[in-house]
């Protein structure tokens, strides 16, 4: 009784326009994985620019090869692991970025491939891609070469033939072996200037600050996690600094030199890697801040930033149990 | 579509769609040569039904399904029926679908006047179900197990953005409103009638004789859960609904329709929403429920090209249909039709721990941790661990996702699964 009915419309059916049919929200706000790695690289311009106008040369050759390399790891792993090409959304070339920025300009050619290379695959891809890395894949690749091949890393001994018209001693080595008598050549200015010997984005402490400051307006990183970094760094140097002024260098000298800012803005803020709820971003950023100052103090490393932020890493997912009670949660 | 801001630190801020004073009335669209009725019953051959094809029906008559059920439709117009079949619509639910071919003359069934003249419960229940506005079946409890519902909370306040037809009913109908409260007052003996309204319509919702309650224009305010924490000051267990806490929500357009078909002895039968077009713009439109949508697009001359989106409901929680044969029901609050090129799509990325969904969830669901759960189908460490049941089904996790991943739909589909998982071992007990 019902067949001519449902043949009517199974008729309709076929001659109708098919619609796209999708489950709600139908809106998205436009943000994407693209947009959020290109304005990370946006900010961080400043820094290199400086860093390659400062070093010259090398440094672009070094930026340029870690960018490229790092992008066609990416790009031959995906095709390895035959997956679908993901060097579109930027995190490849972000990743490439930040680690030549973390190396000095005179780095040699191999280690920069090598770097990107572990960046990508034991950084990256097999945790199986972006999203799943549980540490920050540059600062995977970084640790692994200045574990490996210290000697690149010594920053006294890397620049040894710039001579740039400012004290040419990397200022945490200074600082370390000298003290506060150590580091007299160096004024507050001057480091926030780039008026300081080190890696090639990290030396523009004012840029770096600056295109920290872009990222959280626009909300691409979390700022509770660059704040608590800095203010971990600034108090806990404080209070070595209080302890005994001429062995401690100030709070202020920590937060300008080595890779302090690029930390707190770039490194530490990865989004895979640090706790997205706010009492764990706090605990997070604050215990990076304070283990960075007690290995620069008292540890064996010239900066603690990397293996700071590689530590806190691997607490973030039992930090970030720490959440506020969903809707009508009954326990 | 509103975009994220440049500022992006801030929450985006997707206010409700307000009334001003300029709001014309609905446009009323004329009755169409065939309208479809959904009789919230799964259709079977074997069944003997009470109506076939052929029968005649009369504006405002109930079809029943069968003697033995109590489910109906109410027919909005005067015609022939000329189909019956079965309609499956989304997770698993299925309607029989009544075609009505429209007759000139309208004829209206007289079996409601007389019952209208003295209201009670029953007859609520035994007409009413089908008025515009949608009757909650919560508010009449079926067992005695069922909780009893203490208080009626009505909402003068849209559930989703675009949408004004609530806010229209109250402002333009609240002498209907003031009468349905009476009304509902009276029949249920529920003293507690509750009248929430945006700050800009507290005079009109003063009018109703019910307690009236303000709430702030941000979406997702006004969802159910939402309401009942911050007006109602009670929070509703994580899987439990509010008629389980002893609150019915009702429509204010509901209660206004109440209102009308007992004082006037009639049955309304034009239902508001909004149609929103491919440009954003709302319009308001009064039509018989069971009106087939390609009648209104093309009273409004809206084109439909392949590829195209159309929504029944808002951008936020609507309902996308694969026909422009689909027609207005009682709760359908709006209309919403999307040009292909702006249509957003999802991607298959994964969760890339931004955090975005986590800073705006209304109910502070860990959607960083649950996602990942849900991707991978283990629903049940979801419910369990990651607070899948506390979801007030906003969407805006959907909607900020910086990888596009259609969280909102994930948990639609794990709370399904389970559900069916629960009914199985249920009868298999």
């Amino acid at each position: 009784m019902n067949s001519a009915g449902s043949l009517q419309r199974r008729q309709r059916m076929l001659n109708q326009k098919r619609l796209i049919v999708s489950h709600a929200p139908f809106w998205h706000n436009g943000s994407s994985i693209t947009v959020r790695s290109y304005h990370t690289m946006l900010a961080a311009m400043p820094a290199v620019l400086f860093g390659i106008f400062t070093y010259g040369m090398p440094a672009l050759g070094v930026m340029s090869l870690s960018v490229s390399f790092a992008i066609i790891w990416e790009f031959l792993i995906n095709k390895i692991t035959k997956r679908p090409v993901s060097v579109g959304d930027g995190n490849a070339a972000l990743i490439g970025l930040l680690f030549g920025m973390l190396l000095p300009a005179t780095s040699p050619w191999w280690l920069v491939i090598t770097g990107t290379f572990v960046a990508m695959l034991i950084g990256k891809h097999i945790y199986g891609g972006i999203g799943g890395n549980p540490f920050n894949p540059v600062l995977i690749g970084l640790a692994i070469l200045m574990v490996a091949w210290k000697d690149y890393f010594d920053f006294n001994q890397a620049l040894v033939n710039y001579d740039l018209g400012f004290a040419m001693v990397y200022p945490l080595a200074a600082a370390k072996h000298l003290g506060t008598s150590g580091i007299d050549a160096f004024s507050t200015i001057d480091l926030l200037l780039g008026q300081q010997s080190g890696a090639i984005g990290t030396t523009f402490g004012l840029g770096l600050i600056l295109g920290g400051i872009y990222l959280i307006i626009r909300g691409f990183i979390r700022w509770e996690i660059s704040v608590s970094f800095l203010v971990g760094v600034g108090v806990t140097a404080l209070l070595f600094n209080m302890s005994d002024p001429s062995r401690y260098v100030s709070p202020v000298f920590h937060l300008l030199t080595g890779y302090t800012l690029i930390g707190a803005f770039f490194l530490a803020t990865e989004d895979s890697s640090s706790p997205v709820n706010f009492i764990p971003m706090l605990i997070y950023g604050a215990g990076a801040g304070v283990m960075t100052v007690l290995i620069r103090n008292i540890g064996s490393y010239v900066d603690g930033v990397v293996f700071a932020i590689l530590l806190m890493n691997l607490i973030n997912p039992l930090c970030d149990k720490i959440r506020p009670k969903a809707l009508g949660k009954v326990v | 579509m509103i975009k994220r801001s440049f500022i992006g630190l801030t929450k985006p801020l997707l206010k409700y769609d307000a009334l001003d004073v300029k709001t014309p009335a609905p446009l009323v669209i004329q009755p169409s040569k065939k309208v479809t009725l959904f009789l919230d019953k799964a259709f079977n051959f074997k069944d003997t039904i009470l109506f076939k094809i052929g029968d005649s029906v009369k504006t405002g008559q109930k079809l029943s399904y069968s003697e033995d059920s109590d489910v109906y439709v109410i027919s909005t117009v005067t015609g022939t029926i000329s189909s019956i079949t079965p309609f499956n619509a989304d997770y698993g639910k299925t309607y029989t679908a009544i075609t009505i071919d429209v007759s000139e003359n309208e004829d209206i069934d007289d079996q409601f006047s007389t019952l209208a003249k003295e209201p009670t419960i029953d007859t609520l229940k035994d007409c009413l179900a089908f008025i515009p506005g949608n009757l909650p079946a919560g508010l009449f409890p079926s067992t005695d197990a069922s909780p009893s519902i203490e208080t009626i909370v009505i909402s003068g306040v849209d559930r989703d953005l675009f949408v004004t037809t609530n806010q229209n009913t109250l402002r333009t109908d609240g002498e209907a409103i003031k009468q349905g409260v009476k009304i509902l007052k009276k029949i249920t003996g529920i003293d507690n009638i509750i009248i929430i309204t945006p700050d800009y319509l507290m005079q009109d919702a003063g009018i109703t004789g019910a307690e009236v309650r303000v709430i702030n224009t941000e979406y997702p305010a006004s969802l159910p859960h939402l309401i009942m924490r911050d007006v109602l000051g009670q929070v509703v267990p994580a899987g439990k609904n509010c008629e389980d806490m002893g609150v019915s929500f009702i429509s204010a357009e509901a209660v206004a329709s109440i209102g009308k078909a007992f004082s006037e002895g009639q049955i309304p039968l034009y239902k508001h929403f909004n149609l929103i077009k491919k440009d954003g713009i709302s319009t308001l439109i009064s039509a018989r429920i069971g009106t087939p949508i390609h009648d209104i697009l093309n009273a409004f001359d809206v084109t439909l090209n392949e590829k195209d989106r159309l929504i029944i409901g808002g951008p936020m929680t609507g309902l996308a249909v694969y026909s422009d044969d689909y027609p207005v029901q009682p709760d359908t609050d709006a209309i919403m039709v999307q040009d292909r090129e702006n249509i957003p799509l999802v991607s298959d990325y994964p969760c890339i721990n931004c955090g975005e969904c986590i800073r705006i969830c209304p109910a502070n669901i860990p959607i960083n941790l649950l996602v990942r759960f849900l991707e991978a189908g283990q629903y049940e460490e979801a419910a369990d661990q990651y607070d899948l049941y506390s979801c007030i089904e906003c969407g805006l996790c959907s909607f900020v996702c910086v990888a596009k991943m259609p969280v909102f739909h994930y948990i639609k589909l794990a709370k399904y699964e389970l559900g069916r998982i629960t009914t199985a071992e249920a009868t298999n007990a």
